[in-house]
C-alpha cells in the first residue's frame, strides 16, 4: 500500500489530485452555477408569467436587460441561452457526471484514486475556467449568446443576425471548447480507473450499478463529444475567418449580402446532435445508476434484475449514438432518414422500459424507510417513467411534426435531464453527504425540500408539455402576439408561480447544506447500513482512501441476508461469513 | 407510527399525480383541426395520449402502491423474484412497449408521414413560395403564366425589392408578392416551397398540423390541404432573432371566388 506524506492546505484542498476533493470541487462549483441557472430561470419565469408588467426593481438590478422595467428581447434570448446551457453543461454535468463520478468511482472500485490523479486535477481546473468563461460573456458588447443552447447557424454565425452573436457568441463557444477538453479528461480517466484499478474480485459483474453507469456514460462522452468540438472550431472559422462551413450562399442580413457561399446550415444540426443525444444520456444514465444503488440502502433488499440493468445500460448508451436525427425530423432533413430515425429511437424505449420496470420492481417486498435520499429516489423513479412516456411523442416523426419546438419538447427535455438528473443530484447529496464531510444532514429540512421540489417541479413541466399540445412554440418572449394562444396565459402563471415555489424551496437544502457541514451531526463510517465499498472506510475516508486493499467476495446488492452487523453484507464480508449471492 | 403516516402521504402524492395529470392532460388539447392530412397526425397523438395515459397512470399508481405497502412492512417479502417472473417481467413489458412503440409509428405514422412526404402535388394545387426573413413572411404567387420569375440575392434591397426579383425575367412580370397574409382557395391542395433569406425559421400553422424549418440554401416543400374556410394564424417555430415572438402571419382559407378577387386586387 502507497503510504500518503503529509502535504500543505493548498496541495490538499486547493490544487488537490485526492479525487475526493476534486469531486467535492466539482460539485460546489456546479452548485454555484445551479444559482445562477435558477436566477436566469426566475427570470424567464417573471418575464412569460407576466409579460406586460413592468419591473423597476430590475431595471436598477440589470440596467443592460431592463429598460423602463420591461426586459428586453435580446437579454430575454441571452437568459434562456444560458439557463440551458448553464444547466446542463455547468451544473449538472459537473455535480452529477464529474463530481459524483469522482467521488465515487475510485471509492466503489477500491482505489485509492483515479488512474490519472494529475490528469484529473488539470480536468477540475480547466473545468473551472471555462465555467469563468462562460460568466464572463454576460459582460462582452451584445450581452451573452442568444442562439440557443443549441447555437444553430447562421443565427449563430452572424453578429447583425441577434446582438449575442456579436463577442457572446465567441466567448460561448471558446468556454463550450474549454469544457470539452475538460470533460474529455475526466470521462478518459473514468474509463481508465474503471478497467484498470479495481480491487481484486470485483469483477464487472460485481460492480455497483453507480459504476456500471459512469463507465458508459463516460464512454459515450468520449465518443460524441469530439464531434462537437471539431464543430465549435468550425463554427468559430465561420464567423471570424471566413470559411462557410455552416453558411450557404445569398444569406441577406440586415439587408446586407452576406460574402459566404456553399456551406450548409444543417451540417451544424447533425454534429451538435451527434453529440447533443448521447450527451443527455451522458447526464441521465448516472441518475440511473445512482438511483439504483441508493433504493435497496432503504429497501433492505438487493435491487432487482441486476444483470439485465447492466445490459439495459450498455444497450441504451449503444443505441443512443444512433439516433440523433430524431431531433431533426422537420429540419429539412430527408424523410427517409427521418423514418430511420423514428424507428431507431423507439427501440430506445425497450432497454429503458426494462431499466424503469426494475427500479419500480425493486420496491417490490421493501421494508420501506423513507428516509431523505429514499424520497428524491422515488422522485427519479417517478419522473423517469413520464419523461420516458414524453419520448414516446417526441421519437414518433409522425406526432414530432406538430411537437417539434414547442413547450412539449421544454417539458419532457426538463423532466428527463432536468428533473431525474436534479432528482438523482439531491438524493446523491443527502446519500454521500455523510461520508463525504463526516456530518449528517437534516432529516427534517430534508423531507421538507423533497415536497418543496418534487411537487412544483412536476407540476411545472407536466403542464409544459400540455402547452406544447396546444401549440405554444418553444423560445418565446411572450404569448401576447396570437389568438390561438390567448388560453394559455393563465397557464404560465401557474407555472410561473410553481417555478418560485421551486426556486424557495431550494433555500431549504442551501440552509440545510451549510448548516450541516459545521453544525450537522457526526455521521458513523457506515449511516445507512450500505453495502459498497467506500463504506467500509471512515467518514470522511483518508487520502488514499484505503488503508490496505480491500477483497472483495460479493456484488453490491447483499441486503437481506444475516450479516455481522444487521441485515446486510459489504462487499468486503468473505464468503465464509455469509453466502455469496454473486 | 409516522413512517406509515408519511408512507400514506407520499404514496398519496404519486397516486394523486397520476389521475390530476390523466385529468389535466385530457382537457388541453390541439388547436381545432384544418387540414386533411392533420387527421392522420391527430389520430397519432390520440392514439399516443390513451397508451401513454394508461402506461402513465398504471406506473404512478404502482409506485404509489409500493411506497404504501412498503412503509408497513416490518420483514421484507422474499429476496428474488424467481428467475422466471425477472425474465417475464423483462420481456413482456419490454415487448410490449416496443409494440405500443413501433407499432403505433408502424400502423399508424409512417402512413400518415410517407402520404405527406411523398404526395405529388396535385396539377391543381395553389403554387406559393414563402420566403422567411427576419421577423416577416414574403408570399409568392406565380401569377397567370404559373411560372415563378428568377430572383437573385445580388438584386435584393428589403425596401424595393425584397426577393430580388429579376426583371430581366418576363416570368416575373405577373408575379404576386405579398407581406404576411397568406390566401387560398378552398378545395384545393396547397403547394408551398419555403425559403429563408437570413437565418432558420420554422413554418407552422398549429391548425393545420404543418411544420417545417424554412432553411437558408434550401427549399423545402409543404404539400396539404385545407379542409375548412376560415382566417388562421401563421408561427415562426424556430428561434430566428428579437421578434421571433411576433413573427406572425394570418393564413386565410377562402372560396375559389373570393380567392380569385383577392388575387385581382393585389397588383
Amino acid at each position: 500500500m502507497v503510504t500518503h506524506p503529509e502535504i500543505g492546505v493548498v496541495r490538499r484542498y486547493i490544487f488537490s489530485t485526492d479525487h475526493k476533493i476534486i469531486g467535492i470541487q466539482y460539485i460546489l462549483t456546479g452548485l454555484v452555477m445551479a444559482l445562477v441557472g435558477a436566477t436566469l430561470a426566475a427570470l424567464i419565469r417573471l418575464q412569460l408569467g407576466w409579460p406586460e408588467t413592468t419591473w423597476p426593481l430590475l431595471s436598477t438590478l440589470l440596467p443592460a436587460g431592463y429598460q423602463g422595467g420591461v426586459m428586453l428581447p435580446e437579454f430575454y434570448l441571452a437568459v434562456v441561452t444560458m439557463h440551458g446551457t448553464i444547466m446542463v453543461f455547468f451544473f449538472i454535468s459537473y455535480v452529477l457526471v464529474s463530481g459524483f463520478g469522482n467521488y465515487l468511482v475510485p471509492l466503489q472500485v477500491g482505489a485509492n484514486d483515479m488512474a490519472f490523479p494529475f490528469l484529473n486535477m488539470l480536468s477540475y481546473w480547466i473545468a473551472l475556467l471555462s465555467a469563468l468563461v462562460m460568466i464572463f460573456s454576460f459582460f462582452v458588447a451584445g450581452g451573452a449568446a442568444a442562439a440557443g443552447w443549441t447555437a444553430y447557424p447562421p443565427l449563430s454565425a452572424i453578429a447583425a443576425a441577434v446582438p449575442g452573436s456579436g463577442m457572446g457568441q465567441s466567448v460561448w463557444l471558446v468556454s463550450m471548447a474549454l469544457f470539452i477538453a475538460s470533460f474529455t479528461m475526466s470521462g478518459l480517466n473514468i474509463v481508465a480507473t474503471v478497467l484498470s484499478v479495481r480491487a481484486p474480485g470485483l469483477s464487472m459483474m460485481r460492480l455497483p450499478l453507480t459504476v456500471w453507469s459512469y463507465f458508459i456514460a463516460s464512454i459515450l462522452g468520449l465518443l460524441a463529444f469530439p464531434p462537437l468540438t471539431a464543430a465549435a472550431v468550425m463554427l468559430l472559422f465561420d464567423r471570424h475567418l471566413g470559411t462557410s462551413f455552416f453558411l450557404p450562399s445569398g444569406l441577406i442580413i440586415a439587408n446586407k449580402l452576406v460574402a459566404n457561399t456553399g456551406g450548409s446550415p444543417l451540417l451544424w444540426q447533425h454534429l451538435f446532435w451527434f453529440l447533443g443525444h448521447p450527451e443527455v444520456y451522458v447526464l441521465i444514465l448516472p441518475a440511473l445508476g445512482i438511483a439504483c444503488d441508493i433504493i435497496p440502502a432503504f429497501t433492505r433488499k438487493p435491487v432487482f434484475g441486476y444483470r439485465a440493468s447492466v445490459w439495459c445500460l450498455v444497450a441504451v448508451g449503444c443505441l443512443s449514438m444512433i439516433v440523433w436525427g430524431h431531433h431533426m425530423f422537420v429540419s429539412g432533413m430527408s424523410p427517409f432518414s427521418g423514418e430511420y430515425f423514428s424507428l431507431a429511437t423507439l427501440t430506445i424505449t425497450v432497454p429503458m422500459t426494462i431499466f424503469g420496470v426494475n427500479m419500480l420492481a425493486s420496491l417490490w417486498g421493501a421494508k420501506l424507510e423513507l428516509k431523505s435520499p429514499m424520497l428524491f429516489v422515488c422522485g427519479v423513479i417517478a419522473l423517469f417513467g413520464s419523461g420516458g412516456l414524453g419520448g414516446l411523442f417526441l421519437g414518433n416523426a409522425t406526432a414530432d411534426m406538430q411537437l417539434h419546438d414547442t413547450y412539449f419538447v421544454v417539458g419532457h427535455f426538463h423532466m428527463m435531464i432536468g428533473g431525474v438528473t436534479l432528482m438523482a443530484t439531491f438524493a446523491a447529496i443527502y446519500f454521500w453527504f455523510p461520508k463525504m464531510f463526516g456530518r449528517t444532514m437534516s432529516e427534517a429540512l430534508g423531507k421538507l425540500h423533497f415536497w418543496l421540489t418534487f411537487a412544483p417541479f412536476f407540476t411545472i413541466f407536466f403542464m409544459q408539455h400540455f402547452l406544447g399540445i396546444q401549440g405554444a412554440p418553444r423560445r418565446y418572449y411572450a404569448f401576447t402576439a396570437y389568438d390561438y394562444l390567448k388560453n394559455t396565459r393563465g397557464q404560465n402563471v401557474i407555472i410561473s408561480l410553481a417555478a418560485f415555489l421551486l426556486i424557495s424551496g431550494q433555500f431549504v437544502f442551501i440552509v440545510n447544506f451549510a448548516w450541516s457541514l459545521f453544525r450537522g451531526r457526526v455521521a458513523a463510517a457506515n449511516p445507512w447500513r450500505a453495502t459498497t465499498l467506500e463504506w467500509t472506510v471512515p467518514s470522511p475516508p483518508p487520502h488514499g482512501n484505503f488503508e490496505t486493499m480491500p477483497a472483495v467476495a460479493r456484488w453490491p446488492y447483499e441486503y437481506g441476508v444475516p450479516g455481522p452487523d444487521g441485515d446486510f453484507a459489504t462487499q468486503t464480508v468473505p464468503a465464509s461469513a455469509v453466502p455469496v449471492t454473486l | 407510527m409516522f413512517r406509515k403516516i408519511e408512507g400514506t402521504f407520499v404514496s398519496l402524492l404519486f397516486a394523486g399525480t397520476a389521475f390530476v395529470g390523466a385529468w389535466w392532460g385530457a382537457h388541453s388539447w390541439l388547436p381545432s383541426l384544418a387540414s386533411r392530412h392533420g387527421a392522420g397526425i391527430d389520430s397519432m397523438l390520440n392514439y399516443l395520449l390513451l397508451t401513454v395515459g394508461a402506461l402513465f397512470v398504471a406506473g404512478y399508481v404502482a409506485l404509489a402502491y409500493f411506497i404504501w405497502r412498503g412503509s408497513r412492512r416490518d420483514v421484507i417479502g422474499p429476496r428474488f423474484a424467481s428467475k422466471k417472473t425477472e425474465r417475464i417481467l423483462s420481456a413482456g413489458l419490454g415487448l410490449g412497449m416496443a409494440i405500443i412503440a413501433e407499432g403505433g409509428v408502424l400502423a399508424i405514422g409512417m402512413p400518415v408521414w410517407s402520404e405527406y412526404f411523398d404526395a405529388a402535388p396535385p396539377a391543381d394545387a395553389v403554387e406559393i413560395e414563402v420566403t422567411a426573413q427576419q421577423f416577416m413572411w414574403n408570399v409568392r404567387y406565380p401569377g397567370a403564366d404559373r411560372v415563378f420569375g428568377r430572383t437573385d440575392p445580388k438584386l435584393v434591397d428589403d425596401n424595393s425589392n425584397p426577393l430580388g426579383l429579376d426583371p430581366a425575367d418576363p416570368h416575373g412580370k405577373d408575379d404576386v408578392v405579398g407581406l404576411n397574409d397568406i390566401t387560398v382557395p378552398f378545395g384545393r391542395a396547397v403547394h408551398v416551397r419555403l425559403r429563408s433569406k437570413d437565418v432558420i425559421h420554422s413554418f407552422f400553422l398549429p391548425n393545420f398540423r404543418v411544420k417545417q424549418d424554412a432553411v437558408p440554401g434550401m427549399t423545402p416543400e409543404v404539400v396539404f390541404f385545407p379542409t375548412r374556410t376560415g382566417q388562421f394564424e401563421l408561427a415562426c417555430a424556430e428561434l430566428c432573432g428579437l421578434a421571433h415572438y411576433r413573427m406572425r402571419g394570418t393564413f386565410n382559407v377562402v372560396s375559389q371566388k373570393e380567392f380569385d378577387e383577392w388575387l385581382r386586387t393585389q397588383k
